[in-house]
């Protein structure tokens, strides 16, 4: 019953990904699509803790963590992409 | 340049626990999943961060290391690790290990491997960060 109700979960977050996916690609602006971007990390994290259940496993929560730096690091990088158009500073050395 | 205090404040704090990580990364890499190429990544993006919070110019002053040295460092320590196994007669890059006592940590089993690990960890880290700069540092 229990890993019934975990399949059903991964197959709707599977769909849920798939619906970020199509805003990744046809999002009018680049907001739309950092912010889709952002939620398929989130949403990976998710997927991943889910398989750590259903495997009864403890070797991906590296994986987790992992995935968890990139998705902050990279948005942190198209935020301030959107804001200025400069992702790292220079200031004219 | 924009005042971005919040994201300074949580950079100095996260670059600490993302480089813990790395440096856990590289030592779990050998019966666990980690090693040298995946601890070198997340200490890449934990500089990476740095140089996205607080610009070029600071950062710069604080790593002075060139990258080119650090990739060629990290690959000599690499082929280094392998030719102790063609001196002694064995192939090349033949594994030795041995238990050791360290206080505080118990018995550790030590590996030739971790020295091969610890060169590639350098290459990583010198070949991201040049390249992200070499981009960066680019006038479109």
């Amino acid at each position: 019953m229990f890993e019934a109700a975990l399949i059903v979960a991964l197959i709707i977050m599977s769909v849920s990904v798939f619906l970020c996916f199509i805003r990744v690609v046809i999002g009018p602006s680049v907001s739309d699509r950092v912010v889709a971007l952002d939620l398929i990390g989130i949403h990976l994290i998710g997927i991943v803790g889910m398989l750590m259940i259903l495997h009864e496993s403890l070797y991906y929560v590296e994986v987790v963590l992992v995935l968890g730096i990139l998705a902050f690091i990279g948005t942190i990088a198209l935020s301030k992409f959107i804001e200025g158009g400069v992702v790292i500073d220079r200031d004219h050395r | 340049m924009k005042n971005n205090v919040s994201l300074q404040t949580v950079t100095r704090l996260t670059v600490f626990i993302v480089l813990a990580f790395s440096i856990y990364l590289l030592l779990a890499g050998h019966h666990a999943p980690g090693g040298g190429f995946i601890g070198g990544l997340m200490a890449a993006s934990a500089i990476v961060l740095l140089y996205l919070s607080f610009g070029m110019k600071k950062i710069s002053k604080v790593f002075t290391i060139s990258y080119p040295y650090l990739i060629a460092v990290g690959l000599l320590l690499a082929m280094g690790t392998g030719f102790i196994g063609v001196l002694v007669g064995d192939p090349f890059l033949t594994q030795y290990y041995d238990y050791f006592y360290i206080p505080f940590l118990g018995t550790v089993e030590l590996t030739t491997a971790l020295i091969f690990d610890i060169g590639v960890y350098f290459v990583v880290v010198g070949v991201a960060l040049f390249s992200i700069l070499t981009i960066a540092e680019d006038d479109a």
